[in-house]
């Protein structure tokens, strides 16, 4: 997964730093806006080709447990994910929204960058009933991809280890 | 040991009796009477039955603990000194708070923070603060005999790795409670030392019954479940059919490819009957034959509310905890063995998409108990109907259309609830 190590108590906030970091809180906003507008066929290319996403819990994390909710390896992987949810898993309507807050730069890694994201997603469904569906973090690795960041990796650790009947929209 | 209720005889306290004989005709009041889910709890979940409470993995070492449930009571799992495994009632004698308020750690002891009484981890209260009290005033009163306030013990099992609990003196011994044919298919699966690797928890919006019924409802599986028709996931020769119990109250359902001259094939083909859908990636879908047969699905219930599940690689143990009458909890523990390699273990994480809350072929379960919660709550005085495979309880071999295992279920409801 990402590194162990803890992550610096202030983080850079020279301007090349800052302007890495309001590229990232912009990534995050179209990650945001596909989703919650349905346009779920995009989501795999906010990965790159081999871009490993997981939806863990925080209780499997720190226990070192490896299991996850979702776990995708790769283009192929995320978009079957949407290909059956479109076409073959059953559940009542329902949209997200996602409110993405608190990034923080941890630093570089490698060829990308280390960075944290708080999420919260809030959970609308089309006969109204309306709940904090997640909350949790992103735990990402982004890497530029043509003109724009592509995740590397993004672990959304689940706060709670209930999920609430289902999950099947990304988070 | 308290007695159950049902030793008093009868039901008047209930006011609830089965119309006729026949269990393929359930009444919808039992998911939604507030009395039937009180007594269910008694004489269920703290009746003659065996509970899932944890796998002995959990616990290794002298002084670990973890928390369970067995229906809606508390439960602590502990190992003590003498490697013995210990389940107490996770309820203080003194005022009743959690003594264990954290999932799971080591201990030495058990103490209740909240007036520091003490248990050893077989649930004997060893000490109680202030007892002399302070300066000769307060304590204990001299006819206060520590020996009867201790924590409630249950009786424990463990076999192949699980370990099961009850509140009863009744329940038979664990094999004798699911039979040996049934004994047979965790042998089966349970091949080896067990390590876990994770947990998650999905909250179900209706009666806990509606998902025990599901899990023993093969009928169901093709139908709401149609990710591999979608995907054309082609299981050439499926055979499978369904096992119960003598006494009808748990299942076994499986599937499995009859032998193929594929030289004992390690992928299911995959491929598109519509030449519309197919996967992008289909490695999840791959099965290593590590049983010794070719066995794909194996859902094995054990009344009230434990699965032992086998889906290709991905082996589990869920526990389903009732959270009131309309609401419940299903515990996934997924499991691996001890001795896998870093590349059997992503494998099972990979296939373990296809279960869980986010499960390709598990996610409508959470939904569709909650659709027949709805009609429950607003028309109790229906009933649904079961008429698939008959109207008794019988094993089906070769056909998995069938409601038998779940009259089995109400079979077993009947019996504990002595209605």
């Amino acid at each position: 997964m990402d590194s162990t190590t803890k992550p610096p108590l202030f983080q850079d906030t020279t301007p090349d730093a800052l302007h890495v970091r309001a590229r990232i809180e912009a990534f995050n906003a179209d990650y945001a806006n596909a989703i919650d507008s349905d346009r779920l066929e995009e989501w795999p290319r906010f990965f790159t080709e081999d871009g490993v996403y997981r939806v863990i819990t925080r209780e499997n994390r720190e226990r070192g447990l490896p299991l996850s909710l979702i776990y995708a390896t790769g283009r192929g992987m995320l978009s079957d994910r949407i290909t059956a949810l479109r076409t073959a898993n059953i559940f009542e309507p329902h949209v997200y929204c996602h409110q993405i807050s608190a990034t923080k730069l941890i630093g570089r890694d490698g060829n990308g960058w280390r960075a944290e994201s708080n999420f919260a997603v809030f959970r609308t469904l089309i006969s109204g009933p309306m709940i904090v569906f997640v909350c949790g973090r992103y735990v990402d690795r982004l890497v530029e991809g043509d003109g724009h960041l592509l995740l590397a990796e993004r672990n959304c650790v689940l706060d709670s280890r209930q999920v609430d009947t289902l999950l099947v929209i990304p988070v | 040991m308290d007695t159950p209720a049902f030793h008093q005889g009868g039901d008047t306290a209930l006011g609830f009796e089965w119309p006729g004989e026949d269990v393929s005709r359930v009444p919808f009041q039992v998911y939604t009477d507030h009395a039937i889910y009180d007594a269910e709890q008694q004489r269920i979940f703290q009746g003659p039955t065996w509970n899932l409470l944890c796998v002995e993995a959990e616990i290794p070492n002298p002084g670990d603990y973890r928390t369970s449930y067995v229906g809606n009571a508390p439960v602590i799992v502990n190992r003590d000194e003498t490697g013995q495994i210990n389940a107490l009632l996770n309820r203080c004698a003194h005022k009743g708070s959690l003594v264990c308020y954290k999932p799971h750690g080591n201990v030495r002891e058990l103490t209740c923070v909240y007036h520091n009484w003490v248990y050893d981890l077989t649930g004997k209260l060893t000490g109680v603060a202030f007892k002399r009290g302070v300066g000769g005033k307060g304590g204990l009163t001299e006819d206060f005999d520590p020996s009867q306030h201790g924590l409630r013990r249950l009786r424990v099992e463990t076999y192949k790795g699980i370990v099961f609990g009850t509140f009863s003196d009744e329940t038979p011994p664990f094999v004798d409670y699911i039979g040996g044919e049934l004994a047979a298919c965790i042998d089966r699966v349970m091949i080896k030392p067990l390590k876990v690797l994770g947990y998650h928890s999905q909250i179900l919006p209706n009666n806990w019954k509606l998902y025990s019924e599901n899990t023993k409802d093969s009928y169901h599986a093709s139908l709401l479940h149609v990710f591999h028709n979608t995907f054309g996931i082609v299981r050439p020769s499926m055979g499978g059919g369904i096992k119960l119990s003598p006494s009808g109250w748990h299942h076994l359902s499986w599937t499995e490819r009859v032998a193929l001259d594929d030289q004992s094939t390690t992928r299911e083909k995959v491929r598109s009957l519509k030449d519309q859908y197919k996967l992008a990636d289909p490695s999840m879908m791959a099965h290593k034959l590590e049983l010794g047969d070719l066995v794909t699905n194996s859902i094995q219930s054990v009344f009230p509310g434990t699965v032992i599940q086998q889906i290709q690689n991905c082996l589990a143990v869920r526990q389903l905890v009732p959270r009131g009458v309309d609401r419940s909890e299903l515990f996934w523990t997924i499991l691996g063995f001890e001795d896998d390699d870093a590349e059997m273990i992503e494998h099972r994480l990979k296939t373990n998409n296809l279960v869980g809350p986010a499960g390709f072929i598990s996610m409508e379960d959470g939904c569709v108990g909650g659709w027949v919660q709805h009609a429950a709550q607003s028309d109790p005085a229906s009933r649904t109907v079961m008429p698939m495979g008959g109207r008794t309880i019988e094993p089906s071999q070769g056909s998995r259309v069938t409601e038998s295992a779940v009259r089995g279920f109400w079979k077993a409801w009947r019996e504990c609830m002595h209605v």
